[in-house]
């Protein structure tokens, strides 16, 4: 778009992007409208870097997940996706048998590791499935591979036959993270992809993501919740709410300074695991947003403690701010 | 079992677990899920238990409601519970099939799942699950409980409920989800609120809400809390006091300042050392913890921490078990502390 300063190595160029979701009729009485999960987004990740996604419950972070795996068509905007193979494609606009081969370079851990693991199989297809498919392994071969790969998420290779009723939460997600990496992807799309996950866990599976991002050179777009985990293994962190990005910007910058305030509501909002700190919490619970139609006003003003009449007639637009791209009229002055 | 027990002097927990196991025979041999676990709630008070993956939380709280699945059983131990009026109940000792127990599910103990698909089904509307459940437990009109139901999606922060009450649970994010559960758990005001990992899955200002809410519930009715976490800035925000698990065992509780500031076992400190805490950008990896949970199959002998323990003692911590025992101002059960038995 217009004074984007093109970037080197880019993988994923997403272009006002939207997803909006109907609303049936049966649903919400006579209104409307639709629910605008992701409402005109627009970002670059490079190649090689872990680009994070964080905001509230509801913001639209797995939706845009989704629509970058074309498992949701998007219904508007361009997802730019520089492919291996076939150079640069739209991933709103491929043919679905293209985009079955691309399955192969961009992959996703699910959030809900329950319901995205298929409890009729036992760990060795769940996860060798693809290789199955994507290189021919079977046998003896397929069986080492898909334990060399539950090794390297901290599994025992004994679990090949069980099925995913007889383990934890916890292990579940590694399933699926396993899974995801089967195929040696380009593009992995975590969707809170260790918050099911224990401390002890959680920090080895960081180290190996990012063990493995240095070994292959992945790139990771990685939507979480827990901003301290964000912090430490994101190179630039994107602030979602309500299907917008409000906030843009290298970790560093974004954590030391935040602009939008939504940002900094989310940031004072992080437990810290002190007793002593034992904060006003309650002051820092945030009422919860929805999505309504506010095409001439800032959709954080209701919560906003430094909104003015400007906020609720106008839209702001994205603005430049030290490094940042902050979507907020007084970006800089507040 | 079922008989009442004369009541105490001192104010009695509102739950007492006892050397309680919970194994699972399955085809491979037996999984002793839970294996002598020892603690107690407090009424009115947060309890919350920290843990690995696989080291038996959530089948530590499934068995405290009897609803652990086959092939698992509980083949030891006490759960005592001690009803609003006064009498003490045996929950081990009952059938999961009992009128009691389920009386006693859902209306004096609550529970919220780790992942809300397991009690929140499918293919029925949300609104109607939550009335339904109400409608189990409380006496109450239809009418009256599709408001109450309404009420408490409001109360958990879902917006426009009247109108979720009507949705689908594919229609709603994962953070929603949780908390419709959430409401399900919530509508029935139970005395207990087994609370497992309830805001694992949902970001920072829904968890803070949703802690609210729950703190409130608290005030509120006097309901005491056991919250199943691994997040530590939650455990010391929340907890009163705090019970940290390993391989299906207490391994160390106490007071939730004596944790953070006195914490004894390896364990609870290797946990502590490996939360990655904001502000603190750490230059190459996190400190983990080395190894991982031994196969529940194979139990090392000794004390079940000693694999990955940085301070372990041979021909002491691979011999003897240790127990809890009360050293200073927390309980735990490790050599470093306690007195190494004389012999065998
Ligand atoms: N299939 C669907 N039909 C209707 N609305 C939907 C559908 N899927 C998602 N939504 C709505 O889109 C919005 C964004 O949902 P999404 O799952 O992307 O949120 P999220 O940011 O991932 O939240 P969480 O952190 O809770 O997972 C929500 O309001 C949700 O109810
Ligand atoms: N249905 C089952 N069959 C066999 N083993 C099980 C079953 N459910 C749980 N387990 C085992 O019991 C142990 C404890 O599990 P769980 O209580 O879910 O752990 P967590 O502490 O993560 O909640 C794990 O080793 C798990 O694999
Ligand atoms: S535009 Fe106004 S309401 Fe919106 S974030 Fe900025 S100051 Fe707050
Ligand atoms: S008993 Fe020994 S092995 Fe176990 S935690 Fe203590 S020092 Fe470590
Ligand atoms: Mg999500
Ligand atoms: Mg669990």
């Amino acid at each position: 778009m217009d004074d984007q300063t093109p970037m080197d190595d880019v993988i994923l160029d997403v272009r006002d992007l939207s997803m909006h979701f109907p609303v049936r009729a049966g649903m919400f009485g006579k209104t409307h409208s639709a629910v605008r999960a992701v409402d005109n987004v627009s970002f670059q990740v490079r190649r090689g870097e872990t680009f994070g996604i964080v905001g509230e419950s509801g913001s639209g972070k797995t939706t845009l997940g989704r629509c970058i795996m074309r498992i949701l068509g998007p219904t508007g905007g361009e997802i730019g996706y520089a492919s291996e193979g076939a150079g640069m494609v739209d991933l709103a606009a491929v043919e679905d048998a293209q985009m079955r081969d691309l399955w192969r370079e961009i992959r996703m851990i699910f959030q809900d590791p329950q319901s995205s693991l298929n409890p009729r199989l036992p760990v060795i297809e769940l996860v060798g499935q693809v290789l199955r498919k994507a290189e021919g392994l079977k046998g003896a071969a397929l069986a080492d591979r898909v334990a060399d790969l539950l090794k390297s998420v901290g599994l025992r290779p004994e679990i090949l036959h069980r099925y995913p009723a007889a383990f934890s939460g916890g292990q579940r997600q590694r399933i699926g993270i396993a899974r995801a990496l089967a195929t040696k992807p380009q593009l992995v799309i975590a969707d809170e992809a260790v918050s099911a996950l224990d401390v002890s866990i959680q920090a080895q599976t960081l180290n190996l993501l990012q063990d493995l991002q240095e070994e292959f050179g992945l790139t990771y777009v990685f939507i979480a919740h827990d901003l301290a985990v964000v912090e430490h293994i994101c190179d630039r962190v994107a602030v979602m709410f309500l299907g917008e990005i409000v906030e843009l910007a290298d970790t560093e910058t974004l954590f030391a300074a935040p602009r939008h305030p939504y940002t900094r509501a989310l940031l004072s909002a992080v437990p810290v695991p002190d007793p002593r700190q034992r904060s006003d919490r309650r002051l820092r619970a945030a009422a919860p947003a929805e999505v309504t139609d506010t095409a001439t006003a800032c959709k954080f003003a209701a919560r906003c403690p430094h909104a003015r009449d400007l906020c609720r007639r106008q839209r702001p637009q994205k603005r430049t701010v030290g490094g940042a791209e902050v979507l907020c009229h007084f970006a800089g002055e507040i | 079992m079922t008989q009442p027990t004369p009541i105490p002097t001192e104010p009695a927990p509102l739950l007492r677990i006892a050397g309680l196991k919970t194994h699972f025979f399955t085809d491979d041999g037996v999984v002793k899920a839970v294996d002598g676990v020892d603690l107690t709630v407090e009424p009115g008070k947060t309890l919350c238990v920290l843990g690995e993956s696989g080291c038996g939380k959530s089948i530590m709280a499934r068995s405290i409601l009897r609803i652990v699945d086959r092939p698992g059983r509980i083949v030891g131990g006490s759960i005592t519970y001690r009803a609003a009026d006064g009498r003490s109940v045996d929950l081990a000792a009952m059938s999961p099939t009992s009128a009691a127990i389920r009386q006693i599910r859902g209306s004096d103990i609550a529970m919220i799942f780790q992942e809300p698909m397991t009690s929140l089904g499918p293919i029925q509307k949300i609104g109607k699950q939550i009335v339904e459940t109400i409608l189990l437990h409380r006496r109450m009109s239809k009418a009256e409980a599709k408001e109450t139901a309404i009420e408490m999606l409001n109360r958990v922060g879902i917006p426009r409920p009247r109108e979720r009450f009507e949705a689908y649970p594919f229609e709603l994010s994962g953070g929603m989800r949780q908390r419709a559960m959430i409401a399900m758990a919530l509508c029935c005001q139970p005395r207990l609120l087994i609370a497992d990992e309830p805001t694992t899955a949902l970001d920072v200002t829904t968890q803070a809400q949703i802690l609210d809410l729950i703190a409130d519930l608290k005030e509120e009715f006097g309901m005491a809390v056991m919250l199943i976490t691994h997040d530590l800035g939650v455990v010391a925000e929340v907890a009163e006091d705090v019970a940290v698990m390993y391989l299906g065992k207490v391994v160390e509780k106490g007071d939730v300042y004596s944790i953070f500031e006195e914490p004894k076992h390896p364990y609870t400190r290797a946990l502590l050392e490996s939360v990655p805490r904001l502000g603190v950008r750490h230059a190459g990896r996190l400190p983990a913890i080395e190894g991982m949970v031994p196969h529940p199959l194979v139990r090392p002998t000794g004390c079940p921490f000693r694999t990955r323990c940085r301070a372990f003692m041979p021909g002491i911590c691979d011999v003897h078990q240790p127990e809890l025992q009360r050293q200073g101002r927390t309980d735990v059960a490790c050599f470093l502390h306690n007195p190494v038995p004389a012999h065998g």
